[in-house]
């Protein structure tokens, strides 16, 4: 009957919104008086694991298969789907990500869960199972009722945050069969950034439009973004222009974020591009025209050249 | 080759969105609808396959009568004929299970359709439908190129991409840039009138989710200009006021 939460490593680390998503885990458990059992994936070792618990989590299972080391959502789910049959899982949280994404629906066709995604708020269980969740790209709130015997949450960064204990997790080994089929789709290559920060998982984001002039600029965004320990990211007509990778793009036609702290460099802030950023908690835009519209869905604005005013506001944080 | 390439009908994305009957119903009153965007990608990249190799592209959407003007847009495109389930797209394993059931009677080599779509944002129907066919499903693509049987695909990732390979058939959910949006011609728009769109009733399955009310989100307060000359000052309203940093 636990409620299951799928848990994501980076680089054996737990990620933080899989932190997030345990703690939210295990606060529905307590709704439920039932516990919360972590599924982890993946090369971690047993202290990794068993901080699963200080988020909340009683046990965590974990899969070692080495075929579970590719982002496969198809094998996911099959695994996904055997740890909820072993503890009788009626509810399953997980933290939208890439490799979740793709995981999820297989899922919810598996087990014909009802699902919301981009859920941002604990679920009300007073008359029925009702969540919140994000839609119209940042632009509305619904609030659905799942009506299937098996429920999947996809949540939000920055849905809940999560207070730690100093409680551990025991640890089980899991090792369900994997299927085949699941395996139909080759890997040829990856391309992966190594040692940044993954922008969706990050609190905070500097991000840049035309207004840098050319890609060759990209440092003076860079350094500030290294002195907050943030993400970098970009506009679509800078991604479009091949400026910056596309995983970096956020908007409506790239990724969705909502950080802790946006910081809008030289983006006038179409409708669209508000749209992948509108749920950051605090937004920043330095622009140096005072009509562009992204000053009226900002909470700090300068007007100014981001050429003067980005290395200043990098020198002032390196002295915090 | 038979593609089948699955399209929603949603508010511009310029739309401010707003409800009405006790926040129980979008307000469409003033709303232009549109194919979802990346759907319209998908759509593009079918036509361009078409083009290449040749192949027939059905259009499908669930939606109700007011989705026509979107499905003959995509048929103005390129698609050659188009298939409305009527109902109202709610929840996605019921779309998924109407999609998935006209799939079963017409065996498509590829069935795509955008990432997700750009009103609930769910981002799962691809998946579902994959599971349903038993059939391996990818998203998001951002480059799809055909070798006989075999499908070579470029994914994104969480700060990358991966290049990919598998046979056919496949279901995909895509995005930019596997292809350029087309804007149909005048041609195009002439032919689409008479090309043939089917409408039928859904498969009779429950909805897993129902939406009770919407919400809008609660307005910022207003932004606090700081001059340029004392940028620095920023620095601390973030530590000591937004207490973000």
């Amino acid at each position: 009957m636990s409620v299951l939460i799928f848990a994501e490593l980076d680089e054996g680390k737990l990620k933080k919104s899989s932190q997030e998503a345990i703690f939210y885990g295990a606060k529905v458990a307590e709704m439920l008086g039932t516990s919360a059992t972590a599924l982890i994936a993946g090369a971690a070792n047993d202290t990794e694991l068993a901080s699963a618990g200080r988020f909340g989590a009683t046990k965590v299972l974990h899969a070692t298969d080495a075929r579970l080391n590719e982002p496969n959502g198809m094998a996911y789910a099959t695994v996904v789907a055997a740890a909820a049959q072993q503890e009788g899982s009626k509810v399953i949280v997980l933290a939208k990500s890439s490799l979740a994404d793709a995981m999820t629906a297989r899922l919810a066709g598996k087990l014909k869960a009802g699902l919301a995604a981009n859920v941002v708020e604990l679920p009300d269980i007073s008359n029925g199972f009702v969540v919140k969740s994000s839609i119209y790209t940042g632009k509305a709130f619904a609030f659905n009722s799942l009506k299937a015997d098996v429920k999947i949450l996809a949540i939000k960064k920055n849905t809940i945050t999560p207070e730690e204990s100093d409680a551990s997790a025991s640890v089980e080994a899991f090792t369900p069969l994997l299927n085949e089929a699941d395996f139909a789709v080759l890997v040829k290559n990856t391309e992966k950034s190594s040692g940044d920060i993954l922008l969706p998982e990050a609190d905070f984001v500097v991000s840049a439009g035309r207004g840098l002039k050319g890609p060759e600029n990209w440092s003076i965004v860079e350094d500030l973004a290294k002195a907050l320990h943030a993400a970098t990211a970009c506009s679509k007509p800078v991604s479009d222009l091949d400026w910056r990778p596309h995983s970096e793009h956020v908007g409506q036609t790239g990724l969705k974020i909502s950080p802790n702290l946006y910081i809008a460099c030289g983006i006038s802030g179409a409708i669209q591009h508000l749209a992948g950023v509108n749920s950051s908690k605090v937004i920043v835009v330095i622009n140096k025209d005072a009509d562009a519209p992204f000053f009226k869905s900002a909470d700090y604005g300068i007007v100014g050249d981001v050429f003067d005013v980005l290395p200043r506001l990098t020198k002032a944080v390196q002295a915090l | 080759m038979k593609i089948l390439v699955c399209v929603t009908s949603v508010p511009d994305t310029t739309t401010k969105i707003t409800f009405t009957d006790n926040n129980t119903k979008l307000n469409k009153a003033g709303v232009t609808f549109i194919t979802g965007p990346y759907d319209d990608y998908a759509l593009a990249r079918a036509v361009e396959l078409k083009e290449k190799t040749g192949a027939t592209i059905t259009v499908l959407n669930v939606g109700e009568a007011d989705s026509e003007p979107v499905i003959r847009k995509c048929l103005a495109i390129g698609a050659d004929d188009a298939i409305r389930v009527n109902a109202e797209p709610t929840d996605a394993y019921f779309v998924a299970e109407q999609i998935a059931a006209i799939a079963k009677e017409n065996n498509y080599d590829l069935i795509l359709m955008g990432r997700e779509s750009i009103d609930y944002n769910g981002g799962q129907v691809h998946g579902i439908v994959g599971e349903m066919l038993g059939i391996p499903s990818i998203s998001p693509v951002m480059l799809l190129d055909l070798d006989g049987d075999t499908a070579k695909i470029t994914r994104e990732i969480e700060g990358g991409k991966e290049s990919l390979e598998a046979k056919l058939p496949l279901v995909l959910g895509c995005q930019e840039p596997i292809a350029e949006w087309k804007i149909p011609n005048m041609r195009g728009i002439m032919t689409a009138r008479t090309k043939p769109l089917k409408v039928v009733e859904p498969t009779a399955t429950d909805k897993l989710s129902a939406v009770a009310s919407y919400e809008l989100p609660a307005p910022r307060g207003a932004v606090k200009m700081i001059p340029a000359d004392a940028a620095e000052t920023l620095i601390q309203l973030l530590h000591t006021e937004a207490k973000v940093i």
